[in-house]
């Protein structure tokens, strides 16, 4: 499975002459020493996008406060903005940044032919099979130059799970201007709990993508400087 | 894993995620320019991630926030559609008790003389004569059941029911073409509108709640009521409109609060 996976513009082992048996999952090995993993685009559009949710989910949390429909708040000091006008304030200027940044890195990617290439294929059979083999430990990810299935799933999961966020609140701020939106969330009242638990998806999708940068620390080394 | 006591995630995930990779970066990047650069901009997205405390403060951050939100105002009102009508509700689904909201308590609900009372007309309009309760009431009135929608994010749906406040415009000949239309309240209240909403078919000059003249806690003797426009838009006992082309602000715009302010 490995090899039908890696990228066509990289060198495969077999073209450097290289063992077989050191061609799974050690980097290096894979292409020159020096060849870009993640091109600058991306890099740039991952940590502004890191930018603009941390933006974002800290100021939402303080106007979920003003507000809250569940028994909890979430703490003065985690939020953003001082107060309801000042997360408003943050909040909306956020989502620019995240718009425009998201529209940018999803233009790029399906030009460039990026998605195609590392998103899919994407069958049930090889979500499943990265499944069973991350629950028994096995699942290498120690190739960033390589999306295993459970990583395509995850991170698809993630740009749908942000255009929701996006709609969602397309329809509470243009609730009037925007119906259909608004219907298809279930009114205004709807879309206020469709975004609030697209964020808390989001959130344990950043939770599991941390957790597993600190368990592979060195795919944070290939998002900051590509290699 | 310590994060769990302040929320179900927090930053401090992200803390971990900074550290390990200075240590990292200590590690692997040679040059000391290079990692010099490289821990400045990893410190500074953990700033980020720390969130509101030192950034907020600052003058030129608050200056700049403020300058996003009058370019989100042109662009909501380039969004604006002004014959685009809010949903209508049967009475059925009207929320009892509609909810009181003020800058202020419901015990200092101001009550106001409504016999003494005038309403001032003034700025870009050909009549600026005062305008008494009865004037009003024998104007024609409409009435809607409609979604109220509060900046902080709950909702209800009440009735209200009074004149249309663009037959209001024309009657006083005001400069249609004008900016804004500003509200100065007896509660101290002050809040302005754009020209297109002001002249939106559900934009009423309310006189009743629930088909009962209008209560103090509601805004009596009147109120305007726009169901495009968030709670805090809608002045409550207006006691003078003006028609403007210079930016009047609000009592919440002016802190921060959008100035549009629309769904």
């Amino acid at each position: 499975m490995s090899h039908s996976n890696i990228p066509a513009s990289g060198l495969t082992a077999e073209a450097i002459n290289l063992p077989h048996s050191m061609t799974t999952s050690t980097i290096p090995m894979n292409a020159p020493i020096g060849a870009t993993i993640h091109p600058a685009w991306m890099r740039t559009s991952h940590w502004l996008n890191a930018l603009a949710v941390v933006l974002m989910v800290t100021s939402g949390w303080r106007i979920y406060n003003a507000a809250p429909f569940f028994e909890f708040r979430f703490p003065g000091e985690i939020t953003l903005g001082g107060w309801l006008g000042g997360a408003l304030q943050w909040h909306f200027a956020g989502m620019w940044l995240l718009v425009l940044n998201g529209l940018i890195y999803l233009a790029l990617n399906v030009s460039s032919g990026r998605l195609a290439r590392k998103f899919f294929p994407l069958t049930f059979a090889v979500v499943w099979h990265d499944l069973r083999d991350a629950l028994h430990g096995r699942l290498s990810h120690a190739n960033p130059r390589h999306y295993n299935g459970l990583q395509r799933l995850a991170y698809l999961f993630a740009i749908a799970d942000l255009a929701l966020l996006v709609l969602s609140g397309l329809a509470l701020w243009k609730s009037v201007q925007i119906p259909f939106l608004r219907e298809a969330l279930g009114g205004y009242e709807g879309a206020r709990r469709v975004h609030f638990f697209a964020m808390a998806a989001l959130m344990a999708f950043v939770a599991g993508h941390l957790v597993m940068v600190a368990l592979v620390p060195r795919t944070l080394l290939v998002m900051i400087r590509g290699r | 894993m310590k994060i769990t006591k302040h929320s179900p995630v927090g930053h401090v995930d992200g803390g971990a995620a900074v550290k390990e990779a200075l240590k990292l970066l200590s590690r692997r990047v040679e040059q000391p320019s290079r990692r010099a650069f490289l821990e400045r901009s990893l410190t500074l997205g953990g700033l980020a991630m720390l969130g509101g405390c030192s950034i907020t403060d600052d003058a030129s951050v608050e200056a700049a926030l403020m300058k996003v939100s009058r370019f989100n105002d042109r662009v909501q009102g380039w969004l604006f559609d002004p014959t685009r009508l809010a949903a209508t509700n049967p009475e059925s689904m009207i929320t009892r008790p509609f909810p009181f909201n003020a800058y202020y308590g419901e015990s200092e609900v101001r009550e106001v003389d409504g016999d003494a009372w005038r309403l001032e007309v003034t700025g870009l309009v050909a009549d600026k004569r005062n305008w008494t309760l009865a004037d009003l009431r024998s104007m024609p009135q409409h009435d809607q059941v409609t979604r109220h929608i509060c900046v902080e994010g709950w909702s209800a749906i009440g009735k209200w029911g009074g004149v249309p406040f663009s037959h209001f415009l024309q009657r006083v000949g005001a400069d249609l073409g004008a900016k804004y239309v500003g509200f100065k309240c007896a509660d101290d209240y002050y809040t302005s509108i754009d020209m297109a909403t002001a002249l939106h078919p559900q934009t009423v000059l309310a006189l009743t709640y629930d088909g009962q003249m209008l209560p103090p806690k509601y805004g009596y003797p009147v109120k305007l009521r726009m169901p495009t426009k968030l709670g805090y838009k809608n002045p409550k006992h207006i006691r003078a409109i003006f028609v403007t082309n210079t930016y009047p602000g609000g009592y919440w715009e002016d802190q921060g609060y959008n100035w549009f302010g629309g769904s």
